[in-house]
């Protein structure tokens, strides 16, 4: 990731009607090129994010980030609100357009700023903060814990800290009052004795001809009134009244409604196809071709799926047709061997000499671990609704990465990006799935081929069976521990790496540590899945390191205490989930506890899972787990994003299991791809730890303990080793 | 063929095999309600049958000839939230939002015919619907904060709320 500054440039400007703008712009760098036309002015700035100050004393917060349910828009606000001494009552909240034309149109229906101009810095940047954040982590915009931390951090309080130091400087001139004697509170400005007060909008228009401060003064924690609280979303009230929009509820007039089928088997294209019965039917108005997709498009989406059925398809034979999912595993596993024979692999960790101390070792444990491909399965079948006219294109999408999206469909429909006007939406999940542009450029594509409004709707079993999985991989360990139970050396292995690579590093004192990787590639799609490849590593790390404890007949926690006396924030946790999961008590037969701890996207998360195995049957009773994020914004946030990080993982190391059958995908629905239910849920405890650490992220770290965590638990219940998940596939009853 | 839908009639035009669902979202344009897997697995098409909750999905339109239809849009009244609806926000369940509308309807239905479920009974009557954002502790605290108060009016449930 790159270095950010605080010490970014603070922008500002009035806007029509005395509001004040602020906002802040990054220094440039690390540009993807592919995107740098579109997002880089002349002067080469770019505005992270901003508020506006009207004259009615509305703090607007325009926040750059998508809400596929992670709630990061309310704490964003309420972080910029809290450093300019907003009062959250008069505070709302704009996702910010994706784009400069977006901005512009939006600007066109009076959605954006009532109509008014923006300043000419703003235009063309409105959404720098998410490129930087998305190139900074190399995936989507939103996504990868970052918007707290980043947008957070390093726009929304400087956005909200400037501004204030600027209403300040003019209400001091106005009033002939030193700012030293002047005082701001819930969206106010007083003289300390209290005899004037003026709302902020009073100043808004002076403030905006302010040089911004180059460095704001941010709050102390003592300071905060907004930040740390619980502080209820924004989003939620329509979300029980179903009133939501999400991208699948878009309507627009002449819209016609269109559901696809892909080719089953990866890269696969038509052969041939027979739309005759399918034109015959009601509804059904036009068959559509795509290379590697047919699609029916229809009045409504159920004659839309009888118009597909009764399509007869026939696709074109193809390679990968012979590909399944052990031949998978042994071709990652051969790799492996191959590697270990060759010793031509350039390490990513290499401290000590770990191959010297596992060759002199009279024995070693030497395991290989398996994580499977996993669907993303988003509550919400993957949609997008488009209008291509000519060379133009408006979009309807729930996306992680609108911006994306826009030069996705520019590049795959040949038209210019500036014609692309893309409309966000919430997203009923993302999980990174949301991340990919397939769907809409097929919405854009059969748009075109239709002459109308498309709103393209996946069937779960084409939304399962075209995902961009979570890669499968295959992981070996070579560990030693002395005569005294010390690990002396870990060697691990895998296939294949990818982001983020720090993924297996492991925290524990080990004096000779190798971790290097070797590349097997496969022709099935894959992509970030929540917590990207902290999931597989994470399962793979803290169940080896579990077995080095057994091995050595130590308490798996003791075990790894022993090794974490150096990390300090690891410690305060096990310490903390010792307690919480009564970790001393002891448990009835058939019954066992396990502990896994991991970093990632700045927090540290540790999960004590209590199981129970009765004839084969498994049940997880309840699940501990102590969070160190740093600070949290907002700690009911935080707490849930653990409960559903736990229970998506959970679901996922259970029985997620997507398996590879002649080239293409075998489940299909949540039958065969099962989540946990009502019934299955254990109970969750989640403790929060400030340690004050630099802000973490909150989306994703509460995934990938909860694997090895339950399978350690497995192993203390009934001695079972659990090597490749999902549990089911070792014939635990899970349901 | 008549369908009444959060009681308003509906002249119903479609092939009577048309799942309630898609009559529902396609063609009388009521979003809240959600498609999410087609074959009665998820839950997320929840909507009340006479009261009873039944996955819209493989529901023929046909079905509900005659019957009282209850969507997500028509649990709140005189822009007053059904309680059910109140606790789902106390407790900020919701993260993404999709399956709510399902989530809420089947335990509306469970605590209109069971006001003080145990633990069990909520297992029971809620595992037919997925929250892949694993809401469920947060829904299983609301479904208790909002038992035992009479679920048929209102008014008199907000004040006992």
């Amino acid at each position: 990731m790159g270095k950010w500054t605080r010490r970014g440039f603070i922008t500002a400007g009035v806007i029509g009607g005395g509001a004040l703008v602020v906002g802040v712009a990054l220094r440039p760098g690390n540009r993807n090129d592919k995107v740098r036309p579109y997002v880089e002015g002349p002067d080469e700035v770019l505005v992270n994010t901003w508020l506006k100050i009207d004259s009615a004393n509305r703090v607007t917060v325009i926040v750059p980030h998508s809400e596929m349910g992670q709630g990061a828009q309310t704490v964003l606000a309420q972080m910029l609100a809290d450093e300019l001494d907003a009062k959250w009552d008069d505070v709302s909240i704009l996702e910010a357009p994706a784009e400069d034309e977006y901005a512009n149109y939006a600007l066109g229906y009076g959605y954006l700023f009532g109509g008014m101009q923006v300043p000419e810095i703003l235009v063309g940047t409105l959404t720098g903060l998410t490129l930087q954040a998305g190139k900074a982590m190399h995936m989507q915009i939103t996504g990868g814990s970052m918007s707290i931390r980043t947008t957070g951090e390093y726009g929304m309080r400087i956005a909200g800290a400037a501004a204030r130091e600027m209403l300040l400087e003019a209400a001091s001139e106005a009033w002939d009052v030193p700012v030293e004697q002047l005082r701001t509170d819930q969206g106010q400005i007083f003289k300390s004795d209290g005899s004037i007060a003026a709302p902020y909008s009073d100043f808004a228009a002076a403030a905006g001809e302010k040089t911004p401060p180059y460095s704001p003064k941010l709050k102390e924690v003592s300071q905060y009134r907004l930040m740390g609280k619980n502080i209820p979303r924004r989003d939620l009230p329509a979300k029980v009244d179903g009133s939501a929009i999400f991208g699948i509820d878009v309507s627009v007039p002449g819209m016609k409604v269109a559901t696809i089928k892909a080719a089953p088997v990866f890269g696969a294209v038509i052969d041939s196809f027979d739309s005759s019965s399918a034109l015959t039917l009601a509804g059904v108005e036009r068959v559509v071709a795509l290379d590697d997709a047919v699609a029916v498009v229809a009045d409504s989406y159920w004659n839309a799926k009888k118009g597909l059925d009764a399509v007869d398809i026939r696709w074109a034979q193809h390679e990968n047709s012979s590909i399944d999912q052990a031949a998978i595993f042994e071709q990652f596993e051969s790799a492996i061997d191959g590697a270990l024979a060759s010793g031509d692999v350039e390490p990513e960790i290499n401290v000590g000499d770990a191959n010297a101390a596992l060759a002199q070792a009279s024995s070693i444990l030497d395991v290989t671990y398996r994580a499977p491909y996993l669907a993303h399965a988003c509550m919400e079948p993957m949609n997008a609704t488009a209008s291509m006219v000519g060379d133009t294109c408006e979009i309807w999408v729930g996306s992680q990465n609108p911006l994306g999206a826009k030069h996705a469909v520019a590049e795959a429909l040949g038209i210019p990006a500036e014609n692309i006007i893309i409309h966000n939406y919430l997203m009923g999940g993302g999980f990174g799935r949301r991340s990919f542009y397939d769907t809409i450029v097929q919405a854009a594509k059969i748009s075109r081929q239709a002459g109308s409004p498309i709103k393209l709707v996946w069937s779960r079993e084409e939304d399962m069976q075209h995902d961009f999985y979570r890669p499968a991989f295959s992981s070996r360990f070579q560990a030693q521990i002395d005569s005294k139970g010390q690990p002396v050396a870990w060697r691990n292995l895998f296939v294949n790496k990818g982001e983020p690579h720090e993924a297996p590093h492991i925290p524990y004192a080990i004096p000779n540590v190798w971790i290097g990787s070797v590349e097997k590639p496969m022709p099935i799609p894959t992509g970030p899945w929540r917590s990207v490849d902290h999931s597989q590593h994470a399962f793979f790390t803290e169940s080896m390191i579990d077995e080095l404890a057994h091995a050595a007949k130590q308490d798996p926690l003791q075990f790894r205490r022993a090794l974490l006396q150096d990390k300090p924030r690891h410690l305060a946790i096990i310490n903390r989930l010792e307690e919480l999961s009564n970790w001393q008590q002891v448990l009835p037969e058939g019954h066992g506890r396990g502990i896994a701890i991991h970093e990632c996207f700045g927090s540290i998360v540790g999960q004590v899972a209590e199981v129970s195995v009765r004839d084969g049957k498994l049940h997880v009773h309840r699940v501990a787990c102590v969070a160190d994020p740093g600070f949290a914004m907002s700690p009911d946030g935080y707490r849930a994003q653990m409960e559903s990080g736990i229970l998506y993982g959970m679901s996922a190391a259970l029985s997620g299991n997507i398996e590879i059958q002649g080239g293409a995908v075998k489940q299909s629905n949540f039958h065969d791809y099962p989540s946990v239910r009502m019934a299955t849920s254990p109970i969750i405890e989640v403790d929060i730890f400030n340690s004050g650490a630099p802000t973490g992220g909150a989306g994703e770290p509460g995934t990938p303990p909860i694997a090895p965590a339950i399978t350690n638990a497995i192993y203390a219940a009934v001695g079972v080793r659990v090597r490749e998940l999902p549990v089911a596939k070792q014939g635990f009853n899970v349901a | 063929m008549q369908i009444t839908i959060n009681g308003q009639q509906y002249s119903v035009d479609v092939a009577p095999d048309t799942p309630l669902l898609w009559f529902i979202r396609d063609t009388l344009g009521l979003t809240g309600t959600k498609y999410g897997c087609g074959i009665a697995q998820c839950g997320a098409c929840t909507v009340h049958l006479n009261g009873a909750p039944i996955r819209s999905c493989v529901t023929p339109v046909a079905a509900a000839q005659g019957a009282q239809v209850t969507t997500i849009e028509g649990l709140a009244q005189d822009g007053q939230l059904h309680p059910v609806q109140q606790a789902w926000l106390d407790l900020q369940v919701p993260q993404c939002g999709y399956c709510q509308s399902g989530q809420i309807l089947s335990a509306v239905a469970l605590l209109e015919t069971n006001p003080n479920p145990s633990d069990e009974d909520i297992n029971t009557a809620m595992s037919g619907n997925i929250c892949r954002c694993g809401m469920y502790s947060r829904i299983r605290a609301a479904i208790k904060q909002a038992s035992g108060v009479q679920v048929f009016d209102p008014a008199v449930e907000v004040a006992n709320g």
